[in-house]
């Protein structure tokens, strides 16, 4: 294999760019990938979460159908649901950009399990605290919004923040339905340079950061949204 | 508007002749990375509780990079790595039993690790039995996690479950069909492991 040679980025694809254009775009694919879909995933995750602590038990059926639906078929298979499968059934969706079905796919993906985390923070609250909203004659809702919800959230952050990270892991998959995000111009750019491991340590570098940078992010919020002498305040 | 799904196709015959030898590859793929997997990650646990410096550091390095970096670049790395090491090329195949071990080891030397730890200092030998008793689910949820994670195989074209699906809806020009059944086929054996864990772990709860 011989010596390193760093210089292969800035050869030009035959496209018109060089390889560190090439590799720059597809980390704006990649975070374009992983940010929309922790979108998808949070308000999904959170509605299906607090779906399953209400009192009616129809609605705790649908989030746990979700769950299970979502958390049990692999992340590939899922895109290839979404990709193959689910435009030929609908025809409305033929014409939906990949990165839109993809976006879906691990959004949904990733709601099941941010459900999960989301149903253990109500759960982790004293049962109190449910039963003197409503007695203060807080709707249902309202409980949620003003007394639940505001603690529960801040009790998720932490295994959220972890979710946040994996899903920049597994935009990778992606790849699959050649979405030109960093995975798929390794495998590329390895084929047509044979400069494999300058590729992969590149890509591989920039996941690293990737998942660095939200990890701070959301160190960020979590420290802003302290609430002061509760969980995790007064570090 | 929808078009007509034809599963007719799927007989038998095309069952044992596609979809059979990717199953086989994905529970042997799944057994392998789990029982290697496991023990080396006991091994990397017990590194990184021994308390020395030579040890811990080496073990928590392994974990943690290979915990951040994804998967399927994990597959590719080692699919580029290991006929440069070994000098001549290796199958996908072989070369996904290799990765999934070194992979997972990461993944289930977390779940050692918290296991020992949870165990209290004064009931070592009598507590370890009980440690791992405790941490039987969460060692199995890891499984049927690397159970779904086999199918990325698919990135260096090893043939398994998934691939035999794709394979025979290629053959047979009903892709729609054969995507839909390996999803419907993945979530019932991941559904029912899930559920068998479930059990398992209330008759853990009833025994603590």
């Amino acid at each position: 294999m011989g010596k390193w040679d760093w210089q292969v980025f800035l050869q030009d694809t035959g496209g018109g760019r060089t390889y560190l254009e090439w590799l720059m775009s597809a980390w704006g694919w990649t975070l374009s990938v992983a940010v929309l879909s922790l979108i998808v995933a949070l308000v999904v995750g959170s509605l299906m979460g607090i779906l399953r602590t209400t009192p009616n038990k129809w609605l705790v059926l649908i989030g746990e159908c979700w769950t299970e639906l979502f958390r049990n078929v692999p992340l590939l298979v899922q895109i290839f649901l979404w990709y193959h499968v689910i435009p030929s059934i609908f025809l409305v969706l033929r014409g939906v950009p990949s990165i839109v079905l993809v976006v879906f796919a691990l959004g949904f993906f990733t709601s099941a399990r941010i459900a999960e985390q989301v149903k253990a923070g109500i759960q982790a609250l004293p049962k109190g605290q449910r039963y003197a909203g409503l007695a203060m004659g807080l709707t249902l809702t309202q409980t949620y919004r003003y007394v639940l919800l505001p603690m529960a959230f801040r009790i998720v952050i932490p295994p959220l923040t972890s979710e946040s990270m994996n899903i920049v892991k597994n935009s990778s998959v992606a790849f699959a339905v050649s979405i030109a995000e960093l995975t798929m111009f390794a495998m590329q750019a390895q084929e047509e340079t044979s400069r494999g491991i300058e590729v992969y340590l590149a890509v591989t570098g920039l996941y690293f950061v990737s998942a660095f940078a939200i990890n701070r992010v959301a160190l960020l919020i979590e420290n802003r949204v302290q609430v002061p002498g509760m969980i995790g305040g007064g570090k | 508007m929808m078009t007509a799904l034809d599963f007719t196709f799927l007989n038998w015959n095309v069952v044992s002749n596609f979809i059979l030898k990717g199953l086989i590859f994905s529970v042997q793929l799944t057994l392998v990375a789990m029982i290697g997997g496991i023990a080396l990650g006991t091994a990397l646990a017990l590194m990184r509780l021994s308390g020395k410096k030579w040890l811990v550091m080496p073990a928590a390095f392994y974990v943690n990079t290979l915990r951040s970096i994804p998967l399927v670049m994990v597959i590719l790395w080692f699919f580029l790595l290991i006929p440069l090491l070994i000098g001549r090329p290796m199958g996908a195949e072989v070369s996904a039993i290799i990765t999934f071990t070194i992979f997972e080891a990461a993944y289930y030397s977390e779940i050692m690790r918290a296991g020992i730890q949870s165990v209290p200092k004064g009931q070592v030998s009598a507590g370890y039995a009980v440690g791992m008793t405790y941490k039987l689910p969460v060692l199995l949820t890891q499984t049927i996690i690397l159970f779904q994670d086999t199918s990325l195989v698919y990135a260096i074209g090893a043939y398994d479950l998934l691939k035999g699906f794709e394979v025979a809806g290629k053959n047979f020009n009903r892709p729609v069909e054969t995507y839909l059944t390996a999803a419907v086929v993945y979530f019932i054996i991941c559904f029912s492991l899930s559920m068998l864990v479930r059990q398992l772990q209330k008759k853990i709860a009833i025994i603590r």
